[in-house]
């Protein structure tokens, strides 16, 4: 695999008559961490779900870790993990289910044993049973971090990760982006909370109106 | 990274299956509902059409298929209601998951929800519409099988269109039920000659049409459902 | 030149259909079996063929958006749902109004006739999901599938409403009539296949137009001289 995590060439994504993301270029070596910050609305959201593979870019090229955005996004999807605002679980099922099933999707072997050392990292080994109707928004946090982890992303995707989080869950979450830096993921953190986003990151990237801009 | 050996397109597809299968048992109070739907527009079939037990008789695999049909709107809905609220499909489609292995396990997951619920309207049917299974009760099973799939295949095509618009509840029986009609001529047919007796060996004509149709719609399905899915 | 093929359609349309409409209604003789009521087919023909046509341009513009997505493929598209709507509506009125006089009803259940009704039904449906959607790309996708899944269901209706006795005229190939129906029905779909043809052009400019009011420029701005940003 190259060396380069992200190699993004005039990155571009237009909803309607919007620019959503304008001629984004970014280069992030492998294992570095990257600070995304700008305004609601600048294109982070959009830079970070068309860099997982989730929308396509309109115009513009990038690879990740060699594999082409354009043409490989399934190869591209098994190397990325996205942490957003959705959390991706289905409320009916219990917090171990709601694991098992991209476990097994994902072809990990020996699921059930990796469920339940995931839930223990993230502090739900006693929910584990409990239907996810019934947890608050910082717990459904961390079982979507669970959930990201399952997939031991090697590159790390956060969008607004501190959101619902008590100061509590907050250091918890730095905790969990620290590991996954020192096991070698690359990292792009999309937050409002300069100071934690600071000390995680050794790069930074400014967005405004969906262009790269000066901080 | 820990050892990983990917599922193929068929082991994906099942286990979104038994997902579809666990979230319909983890809510059967919504499906309790579904039933009681089911049943009370049969009987309002009845009552609209009168005491004449005969008439009732004749019309009873129309009226069986009808009150599927309408059922079915609310359980395909219902699918891709619980994929929606936290955005669940994209996390399935991103981990990656092939949209066609989802499609398979939830149009499965979907026939599977509607042929419980035809089983549960059958007994109810032979009974306020006076009719007996004439041909047999294997044969009525898979009539109700066969259009169950053919329900299933287009409707979590469209369920899905639907769920992404701004008018989902009207939007998925207005695509719906045209596109279904090839499916309820040919199950009305084929129920009525199971019920009533099949003296000029038509069944076979109405079984194969309803094949057909489903051949060609799950195709369809599996060859669209990524286009709808995907971006 | 495009011009000139552009306003000349509707002209020489306009034209043909006069003296069409003078062939069809005294010049050609009084159909054999029917009367004079029968003439009403030269126009009633014409307009269901049109109809097809259009469905087959809005098919082959659906396949051509999956594979290769483009506003020209998705303005074809519409234009042709849209038209083949309006000539299919023509064709089932005047049918109806040809239908009263000649078998006594309004309505039948003839293959043709139901086959054409949830055709057009269908085509309603993408019309309605179309205005629910906001998004000009995920529109134009969706609206490819639904064209898709429309021609498909297009073909199993037909074949699932023939399987009965038919109301409808038997086919009659040209070779079986007479020179002057032949001719007076040629002139007639020419006449309607010029005016049908300036339709879709027109219908396709405006398709054309309103997305360019939807959508951003397609290339995004140019950077700015000096990029800031990561450090």
């Amino acid at each position: 695999m190259s060396s380069l995590a992200i190699d993004a060439v005039d990155l571009s994504r237009r909803y309607g008559t919007r620019w959503a993301l304008a001629r984004v270029s970014l280069r992030l070596e492998a294992g570095q961490s990257l600070l995304l910050t700008g305004h609601n609305g600048s294109g982070k959201t959009t830079l970070l779900r068309v860099l997982a593979g989730a929308v396509p870019a309109s115009t513009g090229r990038a690879s990740i870790f060699g594999l082409d955005l354009g043409s490989q996004r399934a190869a591209v999807r098994e190397q990325v993990g996205l942490l957003t605002h959705s959390s991706y679980l289905y409320e009916d099922l219990s917090a171990s289910e709601n694991l098992l099933i991209p476990a097994r999707l994902l072809g990990v072997v020996d699921p059930a044993a990796r469920v339940r050392e995931l839930l223990g990292q993230v502090g739900l080994e006693g929910r584990a049973k409990d239907a996810v109707r019934q947890f608050s928004a910082g717990m459904r946090k961390r079982l979507s971090i669970a959930r990201m982890l399952l997939k031991e992303p090697a590159l790390a995707l956060f969008d607004e990760p501190f959101g619902e989080l008590d100061p509590g869950g907050i250091q918890q979450m730095e905790v969990l982006i620290r590991q996954l830096q020192g096991r070698g993921s690359t990292v792009v953190l999309a937050t409002h909370l300069i100071e934690q986003g600071q000390s995680l990151c050794t790069r930074r990237l400014h967005l405004s109106g969906g262009r790269t801009a000066a901080a | 990274m820990s050892a990983r050996v990917r599922p193929g397109l068929l082991r994906s597809a099942l286990v979104v299956l038994r997902k579809d299968l666990l979230i319909e048992w983890r809510s059967r109070a919504r499906i309790n509902a579904l039933v009681f739907f089911a049943l009370s527009t049969l009987l309002l079939f009845s009552f609209a059409l009168g005491p004449d037990t005969r008439l009732l008789g004749r019309s009873a695999g129309g009226y069986l298929w009808l009150a599927i049909m309408f059922s079915s709107v609310l359980a395909l809905g219902e699918s891709f209601r619980v994929e929606s609220e936290n955005a669940a499909l994209d996390g399935l489609r991103l981990l990656p998951v092939d949209a066609r292995a989802i499609f398979l396990g939830k149009a499965t997951g979907n026939a599977a929800l509607l042929l419980l619920l035809s089983a549960v309207l059958v007994p109810v049917t032979l009974a306020v519409y006076d009719v007996r299974a004439l041909e047999g009760l294997p044969r009525l099973a898979g009539v109700l099988a066969l259009g169950c799939l053919a329900i299933s295949a287009p409707g979590t095509v469209y369920a899905a269109i639907a769920a992404q618009s701004r008018a989902r509840d009207v939007l998925l029986p207005l695509l719906l039920f045209p596109i279904l009609i090839p499916a309820l001529i040919s199950c009305s047919k084929a129920t009525t000659l199971v019920l009533h007796g099949d003296a000029m060996h038509e069944l076979g004509s109405w079984t194969g049409l309803l094949i057909g149709f489903n051949v060609a719609y799950w195709s369809l399905g599996v060859l669209l459902f990524p286009s709808v899915i995907e971006d | 030149m495009v011009k000139a093929i552009r306003y000349g359609l509707p002209v020489v349309g306009a034209l043909m259909m006069a003296s069409g409409s003078w062939l069809g209604l005294s010049w050609v003789p009084a159909e054999r079996d029917m009367g004079d009521v029968a003439r009403i087919m030269y126009v009633h023909v014409p307009a269901v063929w049109m109809m097809l046509l259009c469905s087959l341009l809005n098919f082959g513009a659906s396949l051509w958006y999956l594979f290769k997505a483009s506003w020209v493929a998705d303005a074809l598209a519409e234009a042709g749902a849209e038209i083949s709507l309006v000539f299919g509506t023509i064709g089932v009125l005047l049918g109806s109004i040809w239908a009263r006089p000649t078998w006594g009803v309004y309505w039948n259940w003839d293959p043709r006739l139901t086959s054409v009704t949830v055709m057009l039904v269908t085509y309603a449906g993408m019309m309605a999901a179309r205005r629910f959607e906001e998004d000009p790309d995920r529109r134009a996708r969706v609206s490819a599938v639904l064209g898709i899944l429309a021609a498909a269901s297009a073909v199993l209706v037909w074949f699932s409403v023939k399987w009965f006795n038919s109301l409808h005229q038997p086919q009659s190939s040209p070779s079986t009539t007479y020179p002057e129906l032949v001719l007076t029905l040629r002139w007639n779909s020419f006449a309607f296949l010029f005016i049908a043809a300036w339709f879709v052009w027109e219908r396709y400019d405006l398709a054309l137009a309103a997305r360019a009011g939807e959508l951003a420029p397609p290339e995004p701005p140019p950077a700015p001289a000096q990029q800031g940003g990561a450090a």
